[in-house]
């Protein structure tokens, strides 16, 4: 009787370590199921030049491309709805296949079918343990985002001041703060703080929203801190409108105006 | 057989070989895999074909729209240009040509025979430079190096994106139609294998010799897309002189227009349909002087048009193939060679020809580095424009198959091994007994860029 109970145990615990090794070669976009095995294939095609055959961003053009491709082994993302430090979900790293990374030699990769983007997602995480170990962190929310006003903005230029923004940003938003020079990623690789200048694209998803979620999460592997605790959510909307204003100079001229009045 | 058709034949083989002659292989881009640091493989099913993110790459003015296409961002080092070219050795044999019964002695009198010829062989080496001038200005020149000197293949600029919106970019200069397949990138090189047909064909003693489609055009285009790129329309306005410069033909001008939408298949992946018409005029006399004609006066322009349908099936990641269908149709003062000031000089009965034809052409792509290519093509005259001709002359068959692999494929530059076989059936035209003349193709080689 002993040893078959032993026996069921051991089943059990098979199928169990079975199962997390299967769910973990598998990604999850809404209805989308990926699997790492057709993944790898597209990964091949697509990826390894510049992440690597390991996935650990070494690839054979990563030494031309600034900023460096991502390492995969360490299961940091920059792109995440999830808190710092926590694993991003599916959802996150196929938006960042999809979205591509602005101003980075990541592109959009649109063109592959949804499929085939969810089966990559799969294979990108066969490439930490973490992926099997942990799971992912509670997306944070993004509650509704008042009008844009004067005041608004104006607040959010003085929190881009108070919150040092600007020591890396710089006080134009052009990315040559006083700290610029001297920042690296977690993984010694010089990093340039974005230039909010540049356009209305960000990294991380372009619209108001995604910016106001940059400021929660932060930019893992990256100087770019989680304001969650340092700001309230009205403070981060105040931040996100001030920070429309930076690549549009007629309203930035007005709005420094009326800030020195 | 008579004198006169012998002497269309004559014709018809050698439009077949003069289009052999200018067409040549297409080409992948080294040049932008070095400025993204991408393989080859990202934008290429197996180069030079594209894949849909090498057709989206293309469609969106060589930009990937991450923030670095404009050439401010890259190294002051970097010129995008790269080389190609495909050192070969191949065997071209023909089962009935006209020979002399004894070598050297016409008097001996012609009869038909197999002719066979081999070695190795390189057929010029391309030159590209292409990428963006600044944000939504793209740019493409191509000299050709070839045994007749160097030639402008291709040479346009296009201004991308105009009014912000993907649906209109305008392009002018010297380029490649937007095809249902492009001609350019055909991954068959051999002398028989290395054309469509349906393309460049033009019935017996037809005098328009058309090269509309498969070669490059002078001209303008108008093309749009969606911003996934399913949806797709290109219009073109271009000289009616196949691409050649210094207006030296006639003063006449060709449209094309293609239509084509993609969808989700599941299970199968994405497919594409379209539509597509080619619709121009060609002169049927010149102006002269001292009854020498006049470059670039050309008169009497008579019209022909070509259109038909295609589709690009996917079935899985691995395996695709593509179907062509295309129907012309040619005036009947050019289907018979006459011109139009004199229309007493046209046969009893003439009519304008027409005729159908497509191909499907089929692809197995493992993995990234090895990809089988089979193409089965045929044209069928649906009417001669002399009822004296007989009613299947001009009608062809080819077959094609090979495979390329690609030992080399990196963000520097490209390597492939490819062998192919070949063989082309123009039914009913050998030059004597009027049986089926066969050309055959074998040809195996490296074909790299840089």
């Amino acid at each position: 009787m002993r040893m078959i109970s032993r026996f069921i145990r051991l089943i059990v615990l098979v199928c169990a370590w079975w199962s997390a090794a299967a769910l973990a070669q598998q990604s999850h976009i809404g209805k989308l199921v990926g699997n790492a095995k057709p993944g790898k294939a597209l990964y091949i095609r697509y990826c390894i030049f510049c992440h690597g055959p390991q996935g650990d961003g070494r690839g054979e053009s990563a030494p031309y491309l600034d900023p460096k491709p991502r390492d995969f082994t360490k299961a940091v993302f920059k792109c995440r709805s999830t808190p710092s430090g926590t694993l991003p979900l599916d959802s996150d790293l196929y938006n960042t296949i999809s979205r591509g990374v602005h101003a980075s030699g990541m592109p959009s990769w649109k063109p592959l079918l949804p499929q085939e983007r969810a089966n990559l997602v799969a294979y990108v995480k066969t490439f930490s343990p973490a992926f099997q170990e942990e799971q992912p962190g509670t997306p944070v929310a993004t509650p509704a985002e008042p009008p844009s006003s004067a005041e608004s903005i104006k607040r959010g230029a003085a929190l881009f001041q108070s919150m040092n923004c600007w020591s890396c940003h710089g006080k134009d938003g052009r990315g040559h703060g006083p700290s610029a020079a001297s920042l690296t990623d977690d993984r010694g690789y010089p990093i340039v703080p974005f230039d909010f200048t540049s356009g209305r694209q960000f990294k991380c998803g372009d619209s108001d929203q995604d910016m106001f979620r940059v400021l929660v999460t932060g930019l893992d592997g990256t100087p770019m801190p989680s304001f969650a605790s340092a700001m309230t959510a009205d403070q981060r909307w105040d931040v996100v409108h001030y920070i429309r204003t930076l690549n549009n100079p007629k309203q930035h001229e007005v709005q420094n105006a009326a800030n020195a009045q | 057989m008579g004198i006169v058709a012998s002497r269309r034949i004559k014709t018809l083989l050698f439009a077949v070989g003069i289009f052999v002659a200018i067409v040549r292989p297409g080409y992948g881009i080294p040049a932008f895999a070095r400025k993204y640091g991408l393989p080859c493989s990202a934008c290429h099913e197996a180069w030079p074909m594209l894949n849909n993110f090498g057709q989206t790459f293309k469609d969106n003015g060589y930009q990937l729209g991450n923030g670095r296409d404009a050439p401010i961002y890259q190294e002051p080092s970097y010129w995008p240009i790269m080389f190609r070219t495909t050192p070969n050795w191949h065997r071209e044999s023909n089962n009935r040509q006209a020979v002399d019964l004894a070598p050297a002695n016409p008097a001996s009198g012609l009869v038909e025979a197999g002719v066979a010829k081999s070695g190795f062989d390189v057929d010029g080496v391309d030159a590209i430079t292409a990428g963006t001038l600044y944000n939504n200005i793209s740019f493409f020149i191509q000299p050709f190096i070839g045994n007749n000197g160097i030639t402008v293949n291709q040479a346009w600029v296009r201004l991308d994106n105009l009014l912000g919106s993907p649906w209109l970019n305008f392009k002018m200069g010297k380029f490649e139609l937007d095809q249902p397949l492009s001609q350019e990138r055909l991954l068959t090189i051999s002398n028989t294998g290395g054309i469509y047909y349906n393309y460049f064909f033009t019935p017996p003693g037809d005098r328009s010799a058309f090269q509309g489609m498969g070669n490059v055009q002078l001209g303008t285009e108008l093309l749009g897309h969606s911003g996934n790129d399913e949806t797709r329309y290109s219009v073109a306005v271009v000289s009616s002189n196949s691409g050649g410069t210094d207006l030296p033909t006639n003063q006449t001008y060709d449209f094309y227009l293609n239509f084509n939408q993609a969808f989700i298949l599941p299970w199968f992946g994405r497919q594409q349909i379209g539509a597509y018409g080619y619709f121009g005029q060609v002169p049927t006399f010149f102006r002269t002087s001292g009854g020498a004609p006049i470059p670039g006066t050309g008169m009497g322009n008579r019209s022909f048009y070509r259109a038909g349908a295609y589709a690009h099936w996917y079935v899985g990641s691995q395996f695709d193939f593509d179907t062509f269908y295309m129907h012309g149709q040619d005036n009947v003062f050019l289907g018979n060679g006459v011109p139009a000031n004199q229309p007493s000089k046209l046969p009893p009965g003439a009519v304008g020809p027409s005729w159908n034809g497509g191909y499907i052409e089929a692809h197995y792509n493992p993995n990234t580095r090895l990809i089988f290519v089979g193409r089965y093509e045929l044209v069928r005259m649906e009417r001669q424009a002399n009822p004296s001709i007989r009613p299947g002359l001009g009608n062809l068959d080819t077959w094609t198959v090979g495979y390329r692999w690609y030992p080399i494929m990196s963000p520097r530059a490209g390597l492939a091994w490819l062998q192919e076989y070949s063989r082309i059936s123009n039914i009913g035209a050998a030059p004597l007994s009027g049986k089926d003349d066969m050309r055959d193709s074998l040809l195996m080689g490296f074909d790299f860029d840089f």
